[in-house]
Parts: structure tokens; sequence; C-alpha cells
């Protein structure tokens, strides 16, 4: 064996132990490197009083404003498809907030099974379409925004697009 | 000086050496680097250029994100050239480890400041989006973590490389380093599919369609290209420049001696 060989193979078993390390760490780790849970996690193992992030979407015609102290305030229940729990907001929305959108909350949950937010960010999906395009498809019946997430592209690239929508 | 002689002699490459060996001769690299650099510089910055005004100024906004998308025309070149040049800065170090080349340490570090470039603009375009959209400029999900470690990477690479007397180690610590980090470019890839994240998955995969609207997709593949010829020019450079600059030390050096 050539020595260039023997450090190459050196090399490659060094990686196969570090990556196997890696992997089983973040494995071990799994739960923690989640940015949120979701409704279905806070169901089966959240307890009142915690702290922690919320992540779901936001249910269709859950949004209910409203005044709290004063201040504006804002309900909505986010669910994962399976469960669902009811939020409560004081503040500012993010612009992109609205039905069948994906939040993250981060606040605490009430005795009462809802949950008390103090920071609400709005998380988009992956895919990006001109307004044009989604009013063909509404108009067309194709998709409606607010009740789930949209059709493959390939149906509607064909669609005419103009820079800001018309 | 380790390794001046190897510079100093003739540039013509070994006699037998055969297959890519021949594009690693330091003479060779210069003569071809020297070649194709206005090439790679002017195509980087035609295509870079096309792909921002088609982007910035014609190609259609999103219609929940309004204008703020067009930061993805500099943002996801930016990220992938990050990882991409992450990728060839192991690899080079892996030659540079097995095959003991003088010129893949050169590549690895010249490579790092550029990859930390991108890897920065990647971080604070991400950031300027982050804030209108999301409503955070800063999230400690595992997708933006992981990239900020992997800007970590770079800077700790090119602190490494530079912290000894003796280059030759500098370079041998340097490489260990960036095969380690190699760890963590699947998980900047997959984080978003293996834990949940605010940043999204990806529009653009190599297994499905995209997810873009065609006429959003073809300015941010001009400027990826574009981009990636860039990268390429800016380490062509960086490494024709650092080959020279150990040719005239080791010449000095011989001429210092021979006085």
């Amino acid at each position: 064996m050539k020595r260039k060989h023997r450090r190459l193979a050196i090399l490659l078993a060094c990686g196969l132990g570090l990556g196997s390390a890696a992997a089983l760490t973040l494995f071990a780790f799994r739960d923690n490197l989640v940015f949120f849970v979701t409704p279905s996690d806070l169901a089966s193992r959240g307890h009142a009083g915690e702290t922690l992030r919320l992540g779901g979407l936001v249910a269709a015609g859950s949004i209910r404003h409203a005044t709290i102290d004063g201040q504006p305030a804002v309900r909505f229940r986010v669910t994962d498809g399976r469960s669902s729990v009811n939020v409560s907001y004081i503040g500012v929305l993010p612009d992109l907030f609205r039905e069948g959108q994906g939040v993250v909350t981060l606040g605490t949950l009430a005795p009462d099974g809802g949950f008390v937010a103090s920071e609400v960010l709005a998380k988009h999906d992956e895919t990006y379409m001109p307004k044009d395009v989604v009013e063909a498809l509404k108009k067309s019946g194709r998709w409606q925004p607010d009740a789930g997430p949209p059709p493959p592209a390939a149906t509607w690239n064909s669609l005419p697009a103009t820079r800001n929508g018309g | 000086m380790l390794g001046a002689m190897e510079v100093v002699s003739p540039t013509a490459p070994p006699r037998g050496a055969r297959g890519l060996h021949r594009f690693a001769n330091p003479g060779r690299f210069l003569r071809l680097a020297g070649r194709a650099l206005p090439w790679v510089s002017a195509i980087g910055l035609v295509l870079v250029a096309l792909g921002l005004v088609w982007g910035l100024f014609f190609a259609p906004a999103d219609w929940q994100q309004g204008d703020a998308v067009r930061i993805m025309y500099v943002h996801v070149p930016a990220a992938w050239l990050a990882s991409a040049g992450y990728m060839a800065l192991a690899c080079a170090s892996a030659v540079a480890l097995v095959w003991r080349h003088p010129l893949a340490d050169l590549a690895a570090v010249e490579i790092a400041p550029v990859g930390a470039g991108f890897t920065a603009i990647c971080l604070v375009t991400g950031s300027l989006w982050g804030k209108p959209m999301w409503g955070a400029f800063w999230v400690w999900d595992a997708r933006l973590t992981s990239v900020l470690v992997l800007f970590f990477l770079y800077l700790g690479h090119i602190a490494l490389t530079r912290a000894f007397d003796s280059p030759e180690r500098g370079y041998r610590a340097g490489a260990i380093l960036a095969l380690v980090g190699v760890v963590n470019l699947p998980i900047i890839k997959f984080s978003v599919d293996w834990w949940n994240t605010l940043h999204q998955p990806a529009s653009i995969t190599l297994t499905g369609a995209p997810t873009m609207y065609v006429g959003m997709l073809w300015p941010l593949l001009f400027t990826a290209l574009g981009a990636s010829f860039i990268f390429a020019a800016l380490v062509l450079a960086r490494l024709s420049a650092a080959v020279m600059e150990r040719r005239i030390r080791a010449l000095l050096a011989a001429r210092a001696e021979g006085t």
C-alpha cells in the first residue's frame, strides 16, 4: 500500500466515524432541534405554564379581531390538520398573516388549553407565484389560498403575469 | 522555507505526470488561469447583470411578498455558492492531505475568504428579507443556525491557516478543520426537511419540479450561474496571485542566501 493510499484510507475512515457520530448526535437531539412544536405535539405532551413555540397553519375562518385592555388583539386557531389550538395575541401581526398561512408563535400554554402568544412570526411556503396567476387560479376555481397548498407549478406556469399584477 | 524548492524548480510538469496531475502543475495553472480569467470574469458579470436587471425590474412580484421577493435574486445564489464554495474548500483540503499537492493547499487558503464573503451576503440579505416577511431579522432555527456555523467555519479556516509560523502546519490544520466541517453541509441542505424550521423548504430541487413561477425562475438561474462564474474568477485571480507571491518569496529567499 502506497503512503498516499494509506492517507486516503485514514481520511475515509475518519470521515465515516465523524459522519456517524454527527448523525447519532443529531438523532439524539432531534426533539431540541425543532424550532416549534405542532398542535398535535402540544396535545400529547404539553403542560400548562410551559413557554414554547407553537407552529402550524391559521385555520380558515378562525381569525377574530378584538380589544384586550384597550389594545388591539387577535384570536385565531393554529392547526396541523389533526388537532388545533386557540391562540390569543396582543400586538402587531406580520404582513403575511392570513387564514391558511403558516405561523410560528412564541408564548405560554394556558390552563384552559389555549395558547397566549407574545410573538407571532409568519412562515411562507416554498411556492413563488405572481399576483395575476393567483387571481386566474381563484377565478377558475382551481385554488383558494386559505383552503390549502397550491397545485404544482406545471399547471400554472403557462398563465401570463405582469410585473406587479394588473 | 519549506516547499520553496518545488516552486523555484522548472515549471515543466514532472516526467510521467498523467491525468489530472497535469493541471495541478503551478506553471501550467498560471498560464491556464491567465488565459481563462478575462473570459470567466466577463461571462460572470454579464450573466449577473442580465439576471439582476431581469429579476429586479421585469420579473413579476410574488402575490404575498410583493417586491420584497426580489431579494431572492441575490440571496439564493449567495446561499448556493456559500455551500458549493465550502465543498470546493473541502475537496482542495482532501487533495492537499492525501496527495500533498502544494497548489491544493494554496487553493484552500484562497477559496475560504471568497466563500466567507458569499456566506456573509447570504446572511445579511436573508436577514433583510426575514424582517418584512417573517417579522424577525434573525431566529435560531436549524437552517439559519447551520448557515451561521458555516460562516464561522470559513472564518476559523481563515484564522487557522494564518496562525502558525510555518505555513505548512497552517495548511495542514486548516485542511483538517475544512474536512471536519463537511458534516455541516448536509445539515444545511436537509435542515428544512428534517426539522421544523421557520425557513421554508427548497423551491428548486434535483428530484422534483420547481415550485416557482417560470418568469421568476429564469432570472434566478441567470444570477446563480453568473455568481458561480464570479466566484470562480475571484478564486482564480487570488490563486494566481498566491502562486506568484510564493515564487517571488522563494526567489528573494534564494537571492538572500546567495549573497
